[in-house]
This record gives structure tokens, sequence and C-alpha cells, in this order.
């Protein structure tokens, strides 16, 4: 199910563009609104979500598709934490289905994935752990860098049990947005991968926006 | 046989397997759930990661010829025989709060030990013994639990039926285990299922160069060649069991 949303770019209060290779950290309040727009198409947001007040909660992707019943993310999806708690929830999307299977990509798995020559290429874990360590003022480390949402990335299960990585479902200009239910630390990097046919080759830039709560 | 012993239904235990090493798990009765996570005794922050396990060997299901990667792109142990065919890694734990829902709190107090033990608390009471927390758990491997995905992406849980049938582990590097036999969080049964589990240690055979495993796909030898890399320059240990 797809929904478009009725917030206007121009009320948002905060609009920042992320290239592709690099992150993006920060507070997110309870009850304001974040967009992730893929500008081009079809580039992978890697996303994880912290509770604010005490990150030793976070994303769980397990949680939350065991509590939904289904593997994919979409409008109305509860985005749940460790413990249970609802860290945010899906209110839009022009996709239709988000990836939380698959994880980011880390030069160490690449090796295996594509050739152990690979392993000096940029990746996601990269960014994530170069977020961690220059805001620190988050209290992350390695420890806490589970398991993410693709957001745009669309990788199905087939019934025999196979995963495939197909073409996106996404296109310039798609976007998803989400309520945070609780004060949240959001993390996204913005997927470096060249070896991957799903973007094409070609990593582009993913824009976020943030609505405050009393609009709408 | 180095070692062989069962765990009751319900239960939890974490023990270090030596690269060269097998750990096979038999569901004694049929409909057994066995919990399973990973880490590098040598560095715990190096863990059982489930999605690269799965993307980097384009598969949903776990079994016979699988390698389990940690994040670090090597393999801490290797599927080499599986009477189940299917096992799942995405589906998590029960909770407490789970657990009581479905099927009813039984505290200790009341019920020694038939309480109902839940897959979560059961992780962290063994990663607590190695000086870990809840920030160090991940995604588990729940062996014996089937979980299909239908088109539109909904989860279909199908127990392991067959008393006897049994998957064995080749551990490919050292690797602390933490385990729990605490039922799978979509088991729809209306009582809470206690299923027993048996265990055999043994030592594995050498890993030829024809192995099953390792040419299961090509990513897999170069999981291996990563694994052989960290075993030939990395920490030392005793090596004398492989």
């Amino acid at each position: 199910m797809r929904r478009t949303s009725e917030l206007l770019p121009g009320e948002a209060q905060f609009r920042r563009v992320i290239p592709a290779g690099d992150y993006w950290i920060d507070i997110v309040k309870h009850g304001e609104t974040l967009r992730i727009v893929d500008v081009e198409g079809n580039q992978a947001a890697d996303t994880l979500f912290f509770n604010a007040a005490d990150p030793s909660e976070r994303y769980s992707a397990v949680d939350t598709i065991r509590a939904q019943g289904n593997v994919y993310l979409r409008v109305g999806s509860k985005l749940l934490s460790s413990e249970s708690r609802v860290l945010a929830e899906i209110v839009a999307d022009t996709v239709g289905r988000h990836d939380t299977l698959g994880g980011a990509c880390a030069s160490e798995s690449n090796t295996v994935r594509y050739a152990l020559e690979k392993r000096t290429m940029h990746a996601c874990r990269d960014s994530y752990l170069l977020a961690v360590a220059q805001e620190d003022r988050f209290g992350l480390s390695k420890r806490d860098l589970a398991h993410n949402i693709n957001f745009f990335m669309n990788v199905p299960v087939t019934p025999d049990g196979g995963l495939t990585f197909a073409d996106g479902l996404s296109g310039p200009d798609q976007y998803v947005e989400m309520r945070a239910a609780m004060d949240i630390v959001v993390l996204i990097s913005n997927c470096p991968q060249l070896n991957n046919p799903c973007n094409a080759y070609n990593p582009t830039p993913l824009e976020v926006l943030v609505w405050a709560t009393d609009v709408r | 046989m180095i070692y062989q012993t069962t765990i009751d239904g319900g239960k939890h235990w974490s023990l270090t397997m030596r690269a060269g090493t097998s750990l096979r798990l038999v569901d004694l009765e049929g409909g057994a759930n066995v919990g399973m996570l990973f880490y590098n005794p040598q560095n715990p922050l190096e863990r059982y990661n489930a999605p690269d396990t799965l993307k980097c060997q384009h598969t949903f299901k776990l079994t016979r010829g699988h390698c389990l990667y940690s994040d670090m792109g090597r393999i801490f142990c290797s599927i080499v025989e599986d009477g189940v065919g299917w096992h799942d890694t995405v589906c998590g734990n029960c909770n407490r709060e789970l657990v009581a829902a479905r099927w009813g709190f039984r505290s200790y107090q009341d019920y020694r030990n038939d309480w109902t033990q839940n897959g979560h608390d059961a992780f962290l009471v063994e990663a607590g013994k190695y000086g870990m927390g809840r920030r160090d758990l991940a995604a588990n491997v729940n062996w014996f639990s089937k979980v299909a995905i239908d088109a539109d992406g909904a989860m279909r849980f199908d127990p392991g039926k067959v008393a006897g049938a049994s998957v064995t582990l080749r551990f490919e590097m050292d690797a602390l285990v933490l385990l729990h036999t605490c039922p799978h969080p979509l088991n729809p049964a209306p009582e809470y299922p206690r299923r027993a589990v048996g265990i055999e240690i043994d030592k594995a055979a050498p890993v030829a160069a024809d192995d099953f495993c390792r040419n299961f796909r090509p990513e897999n030898a170069r999981g291996f060649a990563n694994t052989e890399l960290y075993l030939a320059c990395g920490p030392t240990g005793d090596r004398s069991t492989s």
C-alpha cells in the first residue's frame, strides 16, 4: 500500500542532503515526522534507530517483523525496539515495500559477496563506524551497530526460502515518512555500494526532512 | 565423542567451541526450538551476523551447505548435516510479555524449574556470564523452526515434526555459543511448548578440498579464505584438537 503525505517541504524545520557514501546522525523528537527522499531513485538508505534517552535500546528488525507477522516494511509498520517498544511508525510511503532482512554492506561482507580484493572499498558499516566515532556524544559504538532497515531496497523472499535482490520498486523523488513515538537517534548511511546492480552501480544522494510536532 | 548431554525444554546454556570441533543438536521428541548466538571469544564485538549470512548465500532459510558468518566476513561454523531442511534466523525470541500473553506467566516461585522462561531473558543471562549485555545481542538462529514467507511477506510458522531429527555444526573458528531451548516466538501451541534437545560434541573431520559447505557457493570459498587467514595470523591458542 502506498500513501502520500500532506506535509509541505517548505514547512519542514530541517532539510539536509546526504551525499552517497556519507552519513547523517541526529535526534528526532517524539511526535516529529522524518521523511527520507530517494532523490534520483533506487538508492539504499541504511537506517538505524536508538532510544535517545537510553541508546542501549535500539531498533530491532527481528522484533519488528515478528510482531507484524510480515517481513516487509510499509505504511503502518511499527518500528520496534529491542525492548519491543515503538520507536517510530511509518505514516507515509510512495514505494510500497522496504527491506529489513539484508542488513548493511561492509567491506568484510563485500570480500565474501564479490571478491577478496574488494576489501578496501567504501561500505555502509564504515560510515556507521565513522559516525559513532565522530559523534560520540550519542554514546554509541560498534556494540550498537545491529541489523538495520534498507529503505528503498527490494529484497523478496521466495517460497522455497531463497533471498533475491530484485530491481527496486523505488524511483526518483519517492519517499518514506515516519513519526517518532519517542525521542530517537536516527543514523543513516547513504549506501556507497559499487558492486550491486540494485542501484545500477550508481550511488546517488538522499535527502532528509523533519517536520515539527505541531504541523499537520 | 567428547561429550553428550540433554538440555530440557525452556532452559539455556553456553559453551566455547574450538575450531575443528562439531556440535550436533537432536530434536528428541519433535517440535523443539534452539535459539543460538555466536561470538568470537577473543573479541566478542565480532558476532554472528544473520543479514550477512543470508545475503552472502542468497538464502532466507538455513540448511546443509550454509555457513554462519560473523560481521567480519568469517565463518563461525558450517552446517555439515541437516535432517530438517529449513531453520529460521529472522524471528528472534519470545520475551517475557509475549510468553505471558500467549501461555500465561508461571513464576519461579510457584513453578520452580517448570517456570515459563523466555529466549530473550535466557540470552541475557548467558551473555552476562561473559561480560556482555543487551547491546551485544543480535538476530539469532532458531534451529528446528521453519518460517516460510508468502508473496505478500506474511510469515508462516512450521515446527519440526520428526523426533530424532538432527543438525550438525562444524566450527571453522573458535566460537562462544549461547543457546536456549525456549519456544519459537511464532509457535501457536496452546500450551507452553517444552521440548528437550540432545547435544553431542565431537572432533570434526578436517575440511577437505571438496568439502560440501566450502563449495556450496563461490561466496563460501571466500569466507573460508578469510577464516583461514585469521587462523593462520590471528590470536594464538591451543590448536591441539584441530
